[in-house]
């Protein structure tokens, strides 16, 4: 077992995720090319800013993906979350750590409860969120009827530039510090996306609860012959799914300082989240794919809307353009079927 | 004849539950209302008209839905096939209004299908694009604004007139449906989609052609969609942006509330005629209530979820 | 009932008896019974295992040996009757359970999660783990140790077991099941994939594991691999214990007298004299995707061809080809006076070809379960029972009515799903569906898999009557038996071609194992 035969099976079972990395490095490349302030660090932080929430919406949305399932609530969870925060994350620090818990932990609650009619409700997972999504509005309406709200000040420059400023805001250390200086123009966006890609997801793929749940997308039947607790991983899934979108809703209310129950604006999540999952590499059938995929799905997903500003476009053509990448994104699997030579093998 | 109404309970236990449903509705609202303005609306039969009437383009929504459901798919591009149809027959205008409605119905319905069944592409994530697509294109041809296009008199006719003291559009819905009854249980095409919805395996093998049956079936969406679109803005004498959102969601909700299963292979057209209507009468009921929108959502979820965990738990098990 | 050799009766002990514990079974089972709708899988069984033996499960498909099986590894739960495990009463509600009492089962249908990797299934439900997480290393040095003892060191612990050959994913499987140290093992028709080396590292396998004094439970169809291995043998027949009895203290024949419960011979039909017909289906040098190379055959009208081989040398493959599911095929084929294999299977089963297939997994492929019954029967014919666009209600039950009649399908009612019948009952109704389109080619694939001796045998009287009407039948079976029973001639496959076409007397088992093997040689050879 070689190096280079254990790197080349790597790439191969992990094309779809290689595949998005690549095209999002090159987009991105261009788009600073072709930005007259490409390569700042102010366009960067921008960036990171406006991208933060789709990307946690759709981590959150890959996990049922992965079941085999769909969450139809993602965007309506993070748009509660996100209106929660509005009310309660100002204030005295101790009230601000408080109101970030209580948001994380309402968004989380939530997931909970979709796992559980899933599971013991017999309920699709399509059907059950289509519903609970239209419970998770009608909530964050109740709270915020109208958009508004107050995020403590601090904390959203802190969370919305880059580290220097963070370290600065909360008078950490001497932010002009020599040793700090490589890594004080990450922003802090990014650097929240990137470590609970990383530091949640990761880890809990490399459970038995989360190898559980590629299982059950990949041959449901056999994981339960093979002694896997189905119904925990089930329940599991969504809610961890939930305490990501609220991960995005908390960070959307802190960015913007409101919280705003938009009920088209959380459809538009919802439908980008299952975008950026397909884009990223996970198969709507289950058993394939990552957070990590579906996490720079997100990001192509955005870069590929920052060119409209960058780029002339009749402003009008912007909707028919973004329509056509998403459904040119998404045709790309069709080049399967064309390989496919027993047709019995089209039908799962 | 035992067997036979054994038979019938298990498909028609949701039908009747949400028929039971929409009378619970109709008391409730009229105890709000006895309570609150000593009237009951929700029991004259003009009030009831009236709300049927704007039930039909839901309805008609709904039933080319339920095509597409039957097969275990799902259409997502309604919203923005509708409102295209819409603000192309207005635009178009004159007696070739309706024709092109109906044709941007079938283009899209073809789009969709040779997408689902021929490329094999998830019906999820195509319809969204296409829908997306379609968007796109009425912004630009829009310019963005609200079209000042006056819808035909034909299209008011079917939309806002009454015809022996029913509203034509019901009328309109009533001949939807009888199409697609007679659609699903008198034609190869409808038993197809059935077997097709059941197993597509095993109806290949069979000899049926599933790719058209599953084109046949978008096609039906489309159209069905365009039509109501059409009635849509002869009903309010014009097209406009986004008027089609408002019915995605409530068409999925009354066909899956009518027993039709999200995986496809089962369900009555019957089902979903009396999920449109307990939507319809429920929203209704919470106008009269001058229920906030965060109302209306909380209860419109909790609804749903409460009469799927009624109907009782999904029979397609594992170790079945 | 027969005495049951080598176990002590239920009674002998309960709480408070001290059995000696050399006789004490590992396993006991105490009037287990288990119902499915309509159908009753296993009535009052007592049954019992030692340690340190291999032993057989016997008895014809439908039977009960895939109920009895599940229930001990867990899958299902008995509907009356007790489990005892060492003498303590157990009731294992999941695998999981039963996993952890040492009953391991390897499954029929592989319990294997395809986009995981090899390493990841061995350990599946149990992995090591630190600090919370899979330990990849230690689950990778697992995966090669338990690989090195079942001697597939080829496989690649790393590679994703959708990527592997069916043989190499069994050999996972046993892999699985080895690496959680069984008390009672379990094999579910184990060794029906596996390559002649596999299955001859199982046997090895399965004598270490008896020297360790593990419990074997071992079904198989093959009975020279019963014989080679089993010390103890017990036969079921429609959902009872019939017998248990150590090995050599029966004939095969006795055996088998036991399996079905009557005479072995006199199952058959008569064959008309052998004549030999126009071609009416040929083919040429037939090839696709390495699975078909080169097979060349003719059947012609009112002939039964049987196809025999050992499993998977592309006679699965060669059925859809006719039929039009494969796409790319090379080469020529001709159906009466139409060249050129059918596009879809619409295509075959339309004029002038009318081809049908009665497909090898009906529960997938050949029916729609939750449909009614006479939705089925209905699914290949609709333009029959149609006036114009409509179909007609009276057409539809008319046919429904003739058809249920014909093959004697044994049902409540036309409307019932299908689901309610059984193994026996849904194939008739895959086959009827398919009479009803008229056809002149009837492609079988497997057909009697599965199902009880009774609906074989009007099975066989079925196919001789289609074939007296002028039909042309091509029949795959994996039984020597129907195959030299039932066909006017046989064509062996080897390897994706016809190696050998065997006609009149020339048709027996030791000429058709021959040439299953591929052996040049004629004259009687050993087989196991």
């Amino acid at each position: 077992m070689t190096a280079m035969s254990a790197l080349s099976t790597n790439m191969r079972q992990n094309r779809g995720l290689y595949g998005a990395v690549i095209l999002l490095s090159i987009i991105y490349l261009i788009y600073n090319i072709l930005h007259p302030r490409g390569f700042s660090s102010a366009v960067l932080i921008q960036n990171a800013n406006e991208s933060v929430a789709i990307v946690f919406v759709a981590m959150a949305q890959t996990i049922p993906v992965l079941l085999g399932g769909l969450d139809l609530s993602v965007g309506a969870v993070m748009t509660l979350a996100a209106c929660i925060a509005s009310v309660l994350v100002n204030g005295s620090p101790l009230q601000i750590v408080f109101g970030m818990v209580v948001t994380l932990a309402a968004g989380t609650a939530f997931g909970l409860c979709n796992g559980l009619i899933v599971v013991y409700g017999r309920i699709q997972p399509i059907i059950a969120t289509l519903a609970t999504g239209a419970i998770a509005i009608g909530l964050a309406l109740f709270i915020r009827p109208k958009p508004g709200g107050d995020i403590d000040g601090d904390l959203n420059w802190a969370l919305t530039n880059s580290l220097w400023d963070f370290v600065e805001t909360y008078g950490l250390f001497d932010p002009d510090a020599p040793w700090f200086a490589p890594v004080a123009w990450i922003p802090v966006p990014l650097l929240i996306i990137l470590v609970f890609g990383v530091c949640v997801w990761l880890p809990f793929r490399r459970t038995v609860l989360g190898r559980t749940i590629y299982a059950i997308g990949s041959a449901e039947g056999a994981a339960f012959m093979s002694g896997l607790p189905i119904n925990r991983a089930k329940v599991a899934a969504f809610t961890l799914g939930g305490f990501f979108a609220s991960c995005g809703g908390l960070y959307l209310a802190i960015q913007t300082a409101s919280g705003n129950a938009d009920i088209t604006q959380a459809g538009a999540y919802t439908l980008n989240s299952i975008a950026a999952v397909v884009l990223g590499g996970t198969s709507l059938l289950g058993g394939m794919g990552g957070a990590i995929g579906s996490l720079i799905g997100a990001l192509i997903l955005r870069v590929i809307s920052f060119y409209f500003r960058i780029l002339s476009i009749d402003p009008l053509l912007q909707p028919l353009v973004e329509g056509i990448v998403l459904l040119a994104a998404v045709s790309l699997g069709a080049f399967r079927v064309l390989r496919v030579k027993n047709r019995l093998e089209l039908f799962r | 004849m035992q067997s036979a109404l054994l038979h019938l309970r298990s498909e028609d236990k949701p039908v009747l539950v949400s028929a039971g449903f929409i009378v619970v509705i109709l008391v409730l609202g009229t105890i709000y209302t006895l309570y609150t303005q000593g009237t009951a609306p929700l029991f004259s039969p003009n009030y009831l008209l009236q709300q049927l009437q704007t039930g039909a383009f839901l309805g008609i929504v709904a039933a080319g839905m339920m095509m597409v459901i039957l097969l275990g798919h799902i259409d997502l591009s309604i919203p923005w096939t509708l409102t295209a149809a819409a603000m192309m027959a207005t635009a178009v205008g004159g007696d070739l209004a309706l024709p092109t409605g109906i044709a941007v119905g079938i283009a899209v319905g073809l789009v969709n299908g040779i997408g689902v069944a021929y490329l094999r592409i998830p019906s999820m994530i195509f319809t969204l694009g296409v829908d997306s697509v379609m968007r796109g294109l009425m912004v630009w041809h829009t310019g963005g604004f609200a079209p000042q296009d006056q819808a035909t008199p034909l299209m008011r006719f079917l939309a806002a007139e009454k015809l022996f003291g029913v509203p034509v559009a019901i009328f309109v819905w009533a001949a939807v449906s009888v199409v697609i009854v007679l659609l699903l249980s008198r034609t190869a095409f409808g038993r197809s989609i059935y077997a097709t919805g059941n197993r597509e395996a095993a109806a290949y093998l069979s000899g049926i052609r599933t790719r058209w049956v599953i084109v046949g079936a978008f096609v039906a969406s489309g159209v069905c969609a365009a039509t109501a679109g059409i009635l849509l803005a002869g009903y309010s004498t014009k097209a406009y942006q986004g008027m089609g959102n408002a019915y995605l969601l409530p068409a999925i909700a009354a066909v899956v509330i009518g027993g039709t299963r999200i995986l496809g292979g089962q369900g009555r057209y019957i089902g979903t005629l009396v999920g449109v209507t307990l939507i319809v009468l429920l929203n209704s009921v919470l106008s009269i209530m001058q229920m906030p929108e965060a109302g209306r959502q909380v209860i419109y979820g909790s609804v749903i979820v409460g009469m799927l965990l009624v109907y009782g738990r999904d029979t397609r098990s594992l170790s079945g | 009932m027969a005495p049951v050799i080598g176990a002590t009766t239920p009674l002998s002990f309960g709480p408070g008896a001290s059995p000696n514990m050399s006789d004490q079974p590992f396993l006991q089972l105490t009037g287990i019974s288990k119902h499915f709708a309509g159908a009753r899988a296993l009535e009052n069984v007592d049954f019992a295992c030692k340690r340190g033996s291999i032993h057989a499960v016997l008895g014809e498909n439908g039977a009960g040996k895939s109920t009895l099986i599940k229930i001990i590894a867990g899958v299902l739960e008995p509907d009356s009757g007790a489990m005892f495990l060492e003498g303590q009463q157990v009731r294992f509600s999941n695998p999981a359970e039963a996993n952890s009492a040492g009953v391991v089962c390897i499954f029929q249908e592989l319990s294997l999660v395809p986009d995981l990797t090899v390493a990841d299934n061995i350990s599946l439900a149990a992995p090591p783990l630190k600090f919370g997480m899979i330990d990849r290393r230690a689950q990778y040095r697992f995966a090669e140790a338990v690989l090195a003892r079942i001697k597939c060191e080829d496989v690649d612990p790393n590679a994703l077991v959708k990527d592997l050959s069916l043989s190499r994913r069994q050999m996972v499987e046993i892999a699985k099941a080895v690496g959680k140290s069984p008390k009672l093992l379990i094999l579910d028709e184990a060794t029906s994939a596996l390559t002649r080396k596999d299955v001859e590292t199982v046997y090895g396998l399965l004598e270490d594991l008896r020297q360790d004094n593990v419990a074997s439970l071992f079904i198989s169809h093959r009975m020279n691999e019963v014989e080679r291995l089993c010390d103890t043998l017990s036969v079921f027949r429609n959902g009872r214990h019939v017998e248990t009895f150590t090995k050599g203290t029966k004939t095969d024949r006795e055996i088998v007298r036991l399996m079905i419960g009557r005479e072995v011979d006199a199952h058959f039909p008569p064959k008309p004299q052998a004549e030999r017909t126009a071609p009416h289906l040929q083919f040429n040098d037939l090839s696709w995707e390495g699975r078909l190379k080169g097979a060349s055959l003719s059947v012609g009208k009112g002939e039964i061809v049987g196809l025999g081989g050992l499993d998977g040398q592309g006679q699965k493959e060669l059925m859809l080809a006719l039929f039009g599911v494969l796409r790319g095929v090379e080469g020529t084929v001709k159906v009466g006076e139409k060249t050129g294999a059918p596009l879809s299977p619409a295509a075959a089963k339309r004029e002038p070809r009318r081809i049908c297939l009665v497909p090898e997994d009906r529960k997938t492929e050949g029916l729609m379960l939750p449909m009614s019954i006479s939705d089925n029967l209905l699914a290949a014919s609709y333009s029959r029972v149609s006036v114009g666009p409509f179909i007609d209600p009276a057409l539809e039950s008319e046919a429904v009515d003739a058809a249920i009649a014909k093959l004697q399908i044994k049902l409540g009612s036309p409307q019932d799903a299908v689901a309610t019948l059984s193994g026996g009952n849904q194939q008739k109704v895959v086959i009827a569906k398919w009479l009803m389109t008229d056809p002149d080619v009837i492609l079988l694939n497997d057909p009697t898999r599965g199902i009880d001796v009774g609906t074989k045998q009007e099975i066989y009287r079925l196919m001789r009557e289609l074939a007296d009407e002028g039909r042309a039948i091509l029949f795959y079976s994996t039984d020597y038996a129907e195959l030299i029973g039932c066909c006017d001639r046989v064509a062996i496959m080897y390897d994706g071609s016809i190696v050998a076409e065997l006609a009149g007397a020339a048709i027996n088992e030791e000429a058709i194992i021959g040439a299953s093997l591929n052996l040049h040689a004629s004259g009687p050879e050993a087989v196991s």
